[in-house]
């Protein structure tokens, strides 16, 4: 195949950025979208110029960091991950925008790269459970009904992109904190810090500057993990109940 | 014959650790007679951690706990990336759950045989009793596992084992493992006890007089060359499989922490020891840059198969039972399917060298779940695999409940690593390596969902303790800067490097020279390797080296954020590192575990170890580039698992 | 070691509720939810108009004297009115401020347009400014008569006859009217999960309930116009 690729491209946080257009041949339909972008890199080396920077890692759709907007959707036309997009989800001769996720959250720091560590400050103001090391109790001392289990195990899930952020036209971060919320205070284990995870998670999202919701649904569908949109109304009973108890 | 292979063996070396006495004691007494620091004085010992995985982030997170300060790393932008998230299968406790048998013992047992008696009894029965609290540990953490509809923990079955004692979650237990101490990582960087540093990757070790004081580190995003200080340093940056370019392993995941600290001293360790796992998604083509790994609990319920025939290249549904061969079952009737990966891995090579391989370029062999869906229903086939068969037809477009699977074995997990002792100590005083970067447990193979355990033991529970002993016993260290000039040197040595790969400027890239040295090393130094096949690999190598120091080109400056830079850098590494894998191959004239020499077999084709020779773990001595190192030898004694030819007939 | 991950004391309830953009939120669904309660009785006094002048008027009269004897004349129609407009400042003043976040948190717009979210959830930002006008001129014209052209004080059948056969009164209220339906359609689901009242289970029966009152506001309150433009009502 041969595709035409307009790409974001931007030096570091604080250059001016522009799309600009490449051309790539010999693009195979077995090509993850990931390879196909290594293949216009090692082009681009060895004619000297920059190659395109973008997160990338396990390339087996679980550690979370590839990260592109492909023709306005996050993650591409599939229901996946950047690295799980294969090239037969495209045509040749196509034409192919890729993007960075955009929220002012996720400041651009080159070219496709983004900086998501705003979501590790969220997971930090609670979206944990206290249990220091060699304190914990029998693993069947505390049941956990199938049903429960499945819930948070289906939360559990979130691989952390931030597809979701950068889908929602309000730059919002509600399905990720929702995802730990509902892991986490389902469980058992996670009932002693109930309100104050979602009290202090809400809240640090809220500082971090990502936007409100508006219940568009937007990245629900963008998650590649399926993550519900439902798990947005739980967290915000979760919240209020939070607030009642004070 | 290359200068290289002329390696001349030193002082023979041993673990001075591990306590005398009844191996179920060991650990006690051990942690009994460690020295400890006072909880009071904690907060003055800084402990760096470089690394986020199972390993790092648990100990990290404990270390932070007992009252530590802790100064931590990872390349990626989160901590939550590190490569163990990719780990799928499961998690192995002798917690007897379903009384069918198993107990610390038996784990024990299984762990030194399936390692094929090349590793060290004291570690493996630590892991086994250790393996209990992880689980205990994890749940308290809130790691959903997968749970029976009484609310108590499932667990089944793995490759090379007769119980069911593998704890999973889903496809997915290593994310969620490290999801939980990632969380718990979290927490303590919210309190201030962890100090994070993400996206910055550790380029060399500081030693001041031979002690570990300290790591020279490049931010990723400015490109500036740090320095960091500390009592002690652990590594926990995991394997080297992406020496061989294609690896189940994530694309950034790189030896250069130990490699490096190798230079600085570290032995290494069994490096030839690779685990080539058996159920890989066959390549596609020469754009492949990475594996995929599909879970060995695949082989619980799928069927391994191809066809009798020669060049059979009829669609699987047009070959009929009787033309099929079953062939790990017919080989391995008691254990069938489950046989060790290494063993699993060898024979899908034997039949695909036989020209019975399927799928394109004859690389393959079917998995094939049509029975399971007949016997257990389409759905509950899809309860127990679903995300599985999603990835799959995801990657191959093919529908596994219509079509069976295709396979291959693919590199997948490191063995070897930075030698330690009972500690976890390496050959440097103060340097600790845990997880997959150090040698110690899992011997020539490792099973199934036994990395997650080792992992997360080292980190939680082994690590934390010992180093107690380290530190209490160096207590007032002089404080190092960058003016020191072991400390001036190592980062000087660091910007030269990278100064001189920016300067030369050839024609090639950084992956095609990752490509080559990984070609060469999966054809001379994979599934199968031979004397003759290892001494090639030992001549081609510096030539590749050469070559690279010649012809890299690395676009862009050292200043900024540099893909290319930081790939071509840890290329700079495997050149090296894979130089020493193929001499330690090379010197093992034996057969062991995933270390298969073609001269060492029995006559049924199984692997023949020789323990009069070899039953001993080589640890390496860094000589300089190119120059022969020093092989020491650590001897291992069986008292309580008696060597035997592995046998899964 | 003991751990102080949380140190400062949480502000009140009152601040954390409207500093955070789910307490907002969730001001915005309670005081929508009390100005969807007022229009549905709205439509239902409205619908009186069929009944011809004396009905009508007879229960705007009533809606005066409401309350009485405890209360004096007015008093409970004021008191309607405070919390109404307590409603419409809470509503106003919040989406204004949450719009407003919204937008600074996704500063840069995409190369690539592509379909957005279902109209209504869109238009829900139009629409509430829409409607905030359309209240302002419906005040002027049928509360205060400022625009009526009939602008006969007390009774309000006239003056409804008069602003419906004018093109310009017939648009405006129709225009609002299907603004009405939009965002009540996707503002009543968008409460409920703001209140944490949606779940997998429900969302059907609420984007059901949400359609049906939409559809019923809309038909009921235009059927006046409609009624007016066509003679059956004279």
């Amino acid at each position: 195949m041969k595709l035409t690729l307009r790409v974001w491209r931007q030096h570091n946080a604080d250059a001016p950025g522009a799309m600009a257009s490449y051309e790539v041949d010999g693009i195979s339909q077995d090509m993850s979208f990931l390879e196909m972008l290594d293949t216009l890199n090692e082009d681009l080396i060895l004619r000297g110029e920059d190659p395109v920077a973008f997160d990338h890692d396990c390339r087996e759709g679980i550690c979370g960091a590839c990260s592109l907007v492909i023709n306005g959707d996050a993650h591409g036309p599939e229901r996946t991950t950047t690295c799980q997009l294969h090239m037969r989800s495209f045509a040749d001769g196509d034409t192919i925008d890729v993007e960075p996720w955009r929220a002012s959250a996720f400041p651009v720091v080159k070219d496709l790269v983004v900086d998501r560590s705003a979501f590790d400050r969220i997971i930090q103001a609670g979206g944990y459970i206290t249990a220091p090391t060699g304190a914990a109790p029998e693993a069947h001392a505390t049941p956990v009904p199938k049903p429960a289990a499945d819930h948070a195990f289906e939360h559990a899930e979130c691989i952390g992109c931030g597809a979701c952020v950068a889908a929602c036209p309000n730059g919002s971060a509600m399905l990720f904190t929702s995802a730990k919320i509902n892991h986490l205070n389902v469980l058992p284990q996670g009932s002693p810090e109930r309100e104050s995870r979602v009290l202090d998670m809400v809240a640090t999202m809220d500082d971090e500057g990502f936007g409100g919701c508006t219940l568009t649904g937007e990245c629900a569908t963008a998650c590649p993990k399926g993550i519900p949109l439902p798990s947005i109304a739980a967290m915000n009973k979760e919240w209020l109940r939070a607030l009642r108890k004070g | 014959m290359s200068e290289y292979a002329n390696y001349t063996t030193g002082e023979p070396i041993s673990d001075t650790k591990a306590p005398e006495g009844p191996i179920a004691e060991r650990w006690d007494r051990r942690r009994f007679e460690a020295k400890l620091v006072n909880p009071a004085n904690r907060r003055k010992h800084t402990v760096i951690v470089v690394g986020t995985g199972l390993a790092g982030g648990a100990a990290g997170a404990t270390l932070a706990e007992q009252g530590y300060h802790v100064v931590q790393f990872c390349y990626s932008d989160s901590p939550r990336r590190a490569h163990s998230i990719a780990a799928q299968g499961g998690i192995n406790a002798a917690k007897n759950y379903r009384n069918d048998g198993d107990s610390v013992h038996r784990l024990f047992y299984d762990t030194v045989k399936g390692g094929d008696f090349r590793a060290r009894e004291s570690n493996v029965h630590r892991l086994a009793q250790i393996s209990v609290e992880i689980i205990d540990q994890c749940v308290a953490q809130g790691v959903p596992f997968a749970r029976e509809y009484g609310g108590l923990l499932d667990t089944r079955s793995f490759g090379g084992v007769q119980v069911s004692r593998t704890f999973y979650a889903r496809g997915q237990t290593g994310q969620q493992l490290l999801l939980g101490a990632y969380q718990a990582l979290s927490r303590q960087i919210a309190a201030g006890n962890v100090e994070m540093h993400a996206r910055t990757e550790m380029l060399d070790l500081i030693t001041v007089d031979g002690v570990a004081r300290g790591i020279v580190a490049r931010d990723l995003i400015t490109g500036s060359i740090e320095t960091h200080y500390a009592d002690a340093v652990v590594l926990a940056s995991g394997g080297y499989g992406n020496v061989f370019y294609l690896s189940t392993n994530a694309m950034n995941s790189n030896a250069t922490a130990i490699w490096r600290a190798h230079r600085r001293g570290a032995h290494f360790a069994n490096p030839c020891f690779t685990q080539i796992h058996p159920t890989c998604i066959p390549r596609t083509g020469d754009h492949q840059s990475k594996l995929t790994l599909m879970s060995e609990s695949l082989r619980n319920d799928g069927r391994i198969w191809v066809p009798k025939a020669k060049g059979d290249t009829r669609p699987a549904a047009e070959i009929p039972e009787a033309e099929r061969d079953y062939y790990l079952e017919r080989i391995y009737p008691s254990f069938g399917n489950l046989v060790p990966r290494d063993i699993a891995s060898r024979a899908a090579k034997n039949v695909c060298d036989e020209g019975r391989g399927v799928g394109p370029g004859g690389q393959g062999v079917y998995l094939d779940f049509a029975d399971a869906i007949r016997r257990m229903g389409r759905d509950q086939v899809a309860e127990k695999y679903g995300n599985l068969f999603e990835m799959y037809e995801r990657i191959t477009a093919e529908n596994p409940y219509e079509v069976p699977m295709r396979i291959y074995p693919a590199v997948h997990y490191t063995m070897g690593g930075l030698w330690v002792d009972y500690d976890l100590q390496t050959t440097v005083p103060g340097l600790f390596a845990i997880g997959e970067a150090n040698f110690s447990d899992h011997g020539a193979n490792r099973l199934g969902a036994s990395a997650l355990m080792q992992g997360l033991g080292d980190g939680y529970f082994v690590l934390p303790s010992t180093i107690n002993d380290y530190l209490a016993r160096h207590p007032h260290q002089d404080s190092v800067d960058d003016d020191h000039p072991e400390a001036a040197a190592a980062i000087r040595e660091t910007r030269d490097c990278l100064a001189k790969l920016l300067a030369v400027d050839g024609d090639r890239t950084p992956d095609s020279f990752h490509r080559e040295i990984g070609e060469l090393m999966w054809e001379y130094c994979g599934m199968a390797r031979t004397d003759a096949g290892l001494r090639k690999a030992l001549a081609r190598i510096p030539e590749i080296r050469e070559e690279f120091w010649r012809r890299i080109k690395v676009p862009g400056s050292g200043a900024e954020f540099n893909q290319s830079l930081e790939k071509a850098n840890r290329i700079v590494d495997y050149l090296e590192l894979a130089e020493l894998m193929c001499l330690d191959a090379l010197h093992r004239a034996e057969s062991c575990g995933g270390h298969f020499r073609e001269e060492s077999q029995t006559p049924d084709g199984e692997a023949a170890r020789r323990d009069e020779e070899f039953g001993y773990a080589a640890a390496w001595e860094y000589q300089g580039t190119g120059a022969a190192p020093v092989l020491h030898k650590e001897d291992l004694v069986f008292e309580y698992v008696h060597p035997t030819q592995r046998s899964y007939a | 070691m003991a751990l102080a991950t949380r140190t400062g004391r949480r502000p009140s309830t009152t601040r954390t509720l409207w500093d955070s953009t789910v307490g907002k939120k969730s001001v915005m669904a309670v005081s929508g939810a009390i100005m969807l309660g007022y229009l549905v009785a709205h439509m239902f006094g409205n619908l009186k108009i069929f009944f011809g002048p004396g009905d009508f008027n007879g229960y705007a009269h009533w809606l005066r004297g409401m309350g009485a004897p405890l209360l004096h004349h007015e008093w409970a129609l004021w008191m309607v009115r405070v919390v109404l407009i307590a409603a419409v400042i809470a509503h106003g003043v919040s989406a204004y401020q949450l719009s407003r976040r919204d937008i600074k948190a996704r500063p840069v717009k995409y190369a690539h347009k592509r379909r957005r979210a279902s109209y209504a959830t869109r238009t829900m930002r139009w629409g509430g400014i829409i409607l905030a006008l359309f209240i302002v001129w419906h005040l002027l014209d049928l509360t205060t008569l400022t625009v009526n052209e009939r602008a006969w004080a007390g009774h309000p059948y006239e003056n409804v006859l008069a602003t419906f056969s004018t093109w310009y009164g017939n648009t405006i209220y129709i225009v609002a009217m299907v603004a009405v339906g939009l965002h009540v359609r996707h503002g009543f689901w968008s409460a409920a999960q703001t209140l944490g009242a949606g779940n997998a289970r429900r969302d059907r029966t609420l984007k059901f309930l949400a359609n049906a009152l939409a559809l019923v506001l809309f038909a009921g309150f235009v059927s006046v116009p409609v009624a007016v433009m066509t003679g059956v009502v004279s």
